[in-house]
């Protein structure tokens, strides 16, 4: 076993076997991960919403997504007879294998991923935007009218934040010189990118929200409106792959994402140091996978308190406001990465200066566009008092 | 954001607008409601109510029983104002009957009723926010504030839901001893878990974003189509029945009467969060004016009533509107007729109305804010 761990961590091998060993490491990871991210959920949105969460499987429900697994593996596969048996059946793996390429690229400690490509980033959004596909497919295969109109949003919804998505990467990378996700961690060993790039640590993160369909952006599933969007018609192990492999493999790969590109890896904020030898990679993944489980969490926190926009409000946002504002600072960050060559220290001062004004010029244009009346006026005197206990 | 209907868009090639079938099972129809809406893209052209899935004969089965075993059929009927329904029906019964409820029972049936108004419409607020998309916050929020008032219930009358507790002439049996004290306690927890509710969905932004300007409803539609209730009253019309026709002993409460300005899904929310905060203000009036001792059945209760020959029409403020019986008695033991005038089937009928020109998820919201009770509609 040591040894095996030592071929793929440090000497050389058989280029193949060792691509196919990562991979193993990779999806046994990943589904744990998933596994504990949706425990995490039920017990943290628990919480919020003043409940316990899962309490009776295992001891304070830590085996609840097992049984949940066993339970949906376990269950009659249904499918409309109506339904297009080729697309219906691939639609979920359409949804689901994207996310899992993009898992490929991702260095969870230096040094350490499936492939090293030099343009992992660009291969990162390029690769997630096929998802849409599985979302239409399903739509148009199940034979329902929710799953239809939950498509159509879907594909409006999706498409339209790729963009916001890619030009948040695009100024990220302009500012590290490199698309590859390795040079990005390393370059940040001082300054994380989200100090020099607030403004599309804050797109990223929005985006990020709509492309999984997470609240207040689930339009495409809708719940109450509806019931599940594209997805109504799945149930048992094509849903699961759906919910649990796509939507939490997902959220963990975008937070991963943004855990490497905006908050420094796991170079921030030890720099490159030399602590255990070559039991480094402990806190690596330590620092990494902290630094996404608090974007997770962040994710969960949203989506645990916010009402869902309405599909017209969901795309004036994108168009009318991240996207100006992601074009801006693509060119505000190449007019300052040209022009001022003097030092790094200048160089990062002016992009954070630039950056952090980009900022609150779009709070400032969002409050304008979403702007409403002052509480007394909207709600009116009357009802306006907050009881006196 | 209101797109009028009769707006046409220039397409180079034949489209057909999509009907969708919303209901009967389905999660914003809080019951078996269906509606069949026609859209075009996202836009809502039509809607077309069905209704009918919950229909019991309440109406006609209590025409065959006497007149307090026929309680039961109100709760059943106003499933989340129970105790205001049967308020109405026991006034309506003593009317014709010619009973006088003692003092004590009066004040026990108002604190009763008033709670019960709290607590629909905290079961308002929960569903509402759960509506517009909520992941089940607001929903657990609210049913904290509503499972203090159901445990008080369940303390006095025996039952979580289904009390028939009230009866012609007074209420069932006495209350448990410390009941000032659980009400004053109840009361408090419902002001906290208003000002909750308050913090989470009025101030935000995307809660404005989905409720304001949608499903208006002026106050002459309002009329004409017998809308009634917070309805009624966040469309700007300061119309309450405890305070206009003051029925049982309203007259003696000092309480407010929230209106709106708008008339859209926002205020209707706003007037039922103000209405929870003067129910409370009522209870805690009626509290300290409750007598501690005296009956509360008449001396001389008849074993069975048998009121003389005759009609009555009795309204009350349901917390959903104007809540009607007409019962005619032949001077038997049973109504000869009995019929309920609820407020969930008018409010219900303005539903096109105020939905037609908005996107499906309007539809949705402009749905809950109507806050229907299915089984009121159908009866």
């Amino acid at each position: 076993m040591a040894l095996l761990l030592w071929g793929i961590f440090g000497v050389d091998m058989n280029v193949w076997l060792d691509a196919f060993l990562r991979l193993q490491i990779v999806v046994i990871v990943m589904t744990v991960t998933v596994m504990g991210l949706i425990y995490i959920e039920r017990k943290f949105v628990g919480r919020i919403q003043m409940r316990l969460g899962p309490m009776r499987t295992g001891p304070y429900g830590t085996l609840q997504s097992i049984a949940d697994a066993l339970k949906l593996l376990t269950k009659e596969d249904i499918r409309p007879a109506t339904a297009d048996f080729w697309l219906f059946e691939l639609a979920p793996y359409v949804t689901f294998v994207p996310v899992f390429m993009t898992l490929l690229v991702l260095p969870f400690m230096e040094g350490w991923f499936v492939r090293d490509l030099q343009l992992g980033l660009f291969y990162i959004v390029a690769i997630s935007g096929v998802t849409v596909i599985g979302y239409l497919m399903a739509g148009w295969a199940s034979d329902n009218k929710y799953a239809l109109l939950g498509a159509v949003r879907s594909a409006a919804q999706l498409i339209s934040y790729e963009l916001p998505l890619v030009l948040g990467v695009l100024a990220v990378s302009m500012v590290a010189g490199s698309l590859n996700l390795n040079d990005i961690v390393i370059q940040q060993d001082t300054v994380p990118n989200l100090v020099l790039q607030p403004l599309p640590f804050l797109i990223l993160l929005t985006a990020v929200l709509a492309e999984l369909s997470r609240r207040p952006f689930d339009i495409p599933i809708g719940e109450s409106e509806l019931v599940g969007g594209p997805w109504v018609e799945y149930s048992g192990i094509r849903w699961s792959i759906i919910f649990a492999l796509t939507e939490y493999a997902g959220l963990w790969a975008f937070s991963i994402i943004g855990a490497l590109v905006f908050l420094g890896g796991w170079e921030w904020p030890f720099g490159t140091r030399d602590f255990w030898g070559d039991f480094d990679f402990v806190y690596q993944l330590v620092l990494v996978f902290s630094k996404s489980f608090l974007l997770i969490l962040t994710m969960m926190w949203i989506s645990a308190t916010f009402p869902r926009l309405r599909i017209d409000q969901l795309m004036a946002f994108c168009w009318k406001i991240l996207l100006p504002f992601g074009f801006l600072q693509v060119i505000i960050n190449g007019i300052v990465l040209t022009y001022v060559e003097d030092s790094e220290t200048a160089r990062d001062i002016v992009l954070f200066l630039t950056s952090g004004a980009l900022v609150v010029a779009m709070a400032y244009v969002i409050y304008l566009a979403t702007r409403q009346p002052s509480r007394e006026e909207r709600v009116g005197a009357a009802l306006a008092a907050r009881s006196a206990q | 954001m209101a797109i009028d209907p009769e707006t046409q868009v220039e397409r180079e090639f034949e489209t057909q607008d999509l009907f969708v079938n919303i209901g009967p099972q389905h999660p914003a129809t809080h019951g078996v409601f269906r509606m069949v809406i026609e859209v075009d893209g996202e836009v809502v052209r039509d809607v077309v109510p069905h209704i009918g899935y919950m229909h019991r004969g309440g109406e006609k089965l209590s025409e065959h029983m006497d007149y307090r075993q026929a309680i039961g059929y109100q709760d059943r009927t106003e499933y989340l104002s129970q105790f205001n329904a049967e308020l109405c029906y026991v006034l309506a019964v003593e009317k014709l009957a010619g009973l006088a409820p003692p003092e004590r029972a009066e004040y026990i049936r108002i604190i009763l009723t008033e709670l019960n108004r709290v607590s629909s419409h905290f079961m308002f607020l929960g569903a509402f926010g759960t509506d517009l998309g909520v992941f089940g916050t607001s929903f657990t929020y609210a049913f904290r504030e509503r499972e203090h008032i159901l445990d008080l219930f369940e303390e006095v009358s025996g039952d979580r839901l289904m009390y028939a507790y009230f009866r012609p002439g007074g209420v069932a049996w006495d209350v448990p001893r410390d009941f000032k004290e659980r009400v004053e306690w109840v009361c408090k927890q419902a002001l906290i878990g208003a000002d909750d509710m308050d913090k989470l969905l009025t101030d935000n932004e995307i809660f404005i974003a989905r409720t304001r300007n949608i499903g208006k409803l002026s106050i002459e539609d309002a009329i004409d189509y017998g809308v009634t209730g917070p309805m009624l009253r966040a469309s700007g019309m300061k119309f309450d029945l405890r305070r206009d026709e003051p029925y049982s002993i309203y007259d003696r409460f000092d309480f407010d009467i929230p209106v709106g300005t708008n008339g859209d899904c926002y205020d209707r929310y706003l007037v039922r969060l103000a209405e929870i905060r003067e129910s409370i203000r009522i209870v805690r009036q009626a509290v300290a004016q409750m007598p501690d001792e005296g009956p509360i059945l008449p001396e001389r209760m008849p074993r069975m009533l048998r009121p003389a020959a005759g009609e009555v029409y009795m309204r009350c403020e349901d917390p959903r509107g104007e809540y009607g019986l007409y019962i005619v008695s032949k001077g038997a033991t049973q109504p000869y007729r009995c019929r309920i005038r609820s407020p969930s089937f008018c409010n219900l009928s303005a539903l096109k109305h105020m939905t037609v020109g908005h996107f499906v998820a309007d539809a949705v919201t402009i749905l809950g804010a109507t806050d229907i009770v299915l089984c009121s509609v159908d009866r």
